[in-house]
């Protein structure tokens, strides 16, 4: 019994860091979708493209992985801001966004996928840092530093984000474009421009969970697409555009997925997140903390 | 023309057309030929919910599948004759599809997308781990070298095929003239002002529903047939979903021309590059997406809206 209670234990803490992680990168569609309205199933592939882009700079020059994404941050700003652009001027000023926005996203999803299947192969990259072989442990509790650090550095991400966003002009700008477009227009703000900086942080945030997700395990392209249920999941359970939601949502996902994986098997765990996804539109759409 | 008039030439087209397949001079054609005509119902199929009523289906593997592998389950316990297999492949994917419909009742845009995508992987991961039909492993299916009359086993699923594309697209145009199709757009250009109207809106999207996910999986079932050893990536492979949505937007949505005009015309692409440049899928998909994102930024209507623009201006 005592093992069994151990085992559940560990699973847990592994679960809340999972879920810390989850957060960093799920924020990112709370932001494009919770916020914007704009549904991006692309971000997985963004953040893909970013653990790559992090890949590269960690095994050539030696960077460390989270300091080359912090680089990467305003690149994958600029290209956020480029793509909301022609989603605007193609979509969303015709008002064709609903179906021909989502299959765009769709097709940008596969093209960032193969394009780096062809590129790289499939074949599993990792990065090297000095901290990714260490382990705390206390007790029966392991704390390996390659879960702890994205979990800690995932935290500092969404309490910066949210502090941007309650406490400076432009953050509050993009909440309010989150509720009304049209009040916010009157107020003589030009919301296209609000959307696309909005947007682009949405993808820099891609660019900090790609190096997570490359430090937590290794990479190929098609890892991606295990996330897009993952984040949606996680975003409609904790209440769309919520911070706070969205990280209890994150960190009850990564303990359920954990359980599920210690004691029935990895096999079964893709089937928790969308199971729970599911579950949750049909039963309850505004989500746990939801209104 | 009138629809009866429609089915007739329908047929005649399909007779037609699988006439002069017989004259190809090896089996390569039938395989090939088979593959494009699959994604001609699978675009069909995906066309009455997502061009007709307005709701995009991401999960159109998953009832692909589904057909496919109640083959495999069925193969397993009596040997039944295929169209017997389409007909049950079809009732299970448009079961799935009426109890889709159900549980996202409430859903309308990209809510409704996503379920369908949670959808598609519950279903996968439930296959995978069921022994019965293979599991991770897969399962093999053992084919007859031939039938009588036609000759070569290849031919008859040819054949098959040919006959679930006239039904599949006779049925959509079907659904076009009819009182279901006038609700089934008014869905699709505004829900609520459709159900303030009179519009059973609900019934209709489970109609479409159940209607697309049959046919979907009718389009599956014959596939371990066809492929002879049948695992979950292979049945759920992205190929389809991704295709079931490129090919109506490439081609059109707004009629039964336009699938069918995508499915030949990405259907033909990807057959071709497999062929020469002997590639995995990869390059295939490639293509695909970069046609899809170009064609719904420059031509929103797809082949159809284009070819129609091009006949308005020249009045």
């Amino acid at each position: 019994m005592g093992v069994s209670v151990d085992l559940l234990l560990s699973a847990i803490v592994a679960g809340i860091l999972l879920g810390g992680f989850y957060a960093a990168v799920t924020v990112g569609v709370s932001i494009s979708f919770g916020m914007l309205d704009i549904v991006n199933i692309a971000h997985p592939a963004f953040i893909i493209l970013g653990s790559y882009i992090v890949y590269i700079l960690n095994q050539t020059y030696g960077v460390d992985p989270i300091l080359a994404a912090i680089v990467l941050l305003p690149v994958f700003y600029a290209l956020g801001a480029a793509v909301y652009q022609i989603y605007y001027l193609v979509f969303e000023r015709r008002g064709d966004e609903a179906l021909r926005g989502l299959a765009f996203f769709f097709g940008l999803l596969f093209i960032i996928e193969v394009a780096l299947i062809l590129a790289f192969g499939v074949d599993y990259r990792f990065v090297s840092a000095d901290y990714i072989g260490t382990t705390l442990h206390y007790g029966p509790i392991d704390l390996p530093l390659r879960m702890l650090i994205p979990f800690g550095m995932s935290i500092a991400m969404l309490a910066t984000l949210q502090l941007y966003l309650s406490r400076t002009f432009i953050g509050r700008a993009i909440m309010a474009v989150s509720q009304d477009r049209q009040a916010l227009q009157l107020m003589s703000a030009n919301p296209a421009r609000i959307k696309r900086i909005a947007f682009g942080i949405s993808i820099a945030t891609a660019a900090l969970a790609g190096a997570f997700l490359i430090i937590i395990q290794p990479v190929e392209p098609s890892v991606g697409r295990d996330y897009i249920g993952r984040i949606f999941a996680i975003c409609v359970l904790g209440g769309l555009g919520s911070f706070p939601g969205m990280l209890v949502a994150a960190i009850l996902l990564g303990i359920v997925e954990s359980i599920t994986a210690t004691f029935y098997g990895p096999s079964w765990a893709p089937a928790v997140a969308f199971g729970i996804l599911l579950l949750t539109l049909a039963f309850r759409p505004s989500g746990i903390m939801g209104r | 023309m009138r629809t009866r008039t429609f089915w007739l030439v329908a047929v005649l087209v399909g007779a037609a057309f699988f006439g002069l397949s017989l004259l190809a001079p090896n089996q390569y054609y039938f395989q090939a030929g088979y593959k494009v005509l699959q994604y001609v119902v699978l675009a069909t199929a995906w066309n009455i919910l997502g061009g007709y009523c307005g709701y995009v289906n991401f999960g159109s593997a998953a009832f692909f599948a589904l057909g496919a592998y109640s083959t495999v389950a069925l193969y397993k316990i009596l040997p039944v004759p295929l169209p017997v297999l389409i007909l049950i492949g079809g009732i299970v994917s448009g079961v799935v599809g009426l109890g889709m419909g159900y549980l996202t009742l409430r859903l309308r845009g990209a809510f409704f997308s996503i379920a369908t995508l949670a959808l598609a992987v519950v279903v996968q991961t439930l296959i995978t781990n069921w022994d019965y039909v293979g599991g991770s492993r897969g399962a093999y299916i053992i084919r007859p070298m031939r039938v009588p009359i036609l000759g070569h086993y290849i031919e008859y699923l040819y054949l098959i095929m040919v006959v679930l594309c006239v039904l599949a697209i006779g049925i959509a145009r079907t659904i076009e003239r009819s009182r279901l199709g006038y609700g089934f757009a008014a869905i699709r250009d505004d829900e609520q002002a459709a159900e303030a109207a009179g519009v059973p809106t609900l019934r209709l999207k489970l109609v479409a529903t159940t209607l697309s996910g049959a046919l979907m999986g009718m389009a599956g079932a014959p596939l371990p047939y066809y492929v002879t050893y049948l695992d979950p990536a292979s049945g759920f492979n992205l190929a389809y979903a991704v295709n079931s949505i490129a090919m109506p937007l490439i081609g059109g949505m707004s009629s039964w021309l336009g699938p069918l005009i995508g499915a030949l015309f990405l259907g033909s692409i990807q057959e071709y590059t497999t062929v020469a440049f002997s590639s995995s899928s990869g390059l295939n998909v490639l293509i695909v997406g970069v046609l899809l994102v170009s064609f719904v930024i420059v031509a929103p209507n797809g082949i159809v809206g284009l070819v129609e623009s091009l006949r308005w201006r020249r009045r």
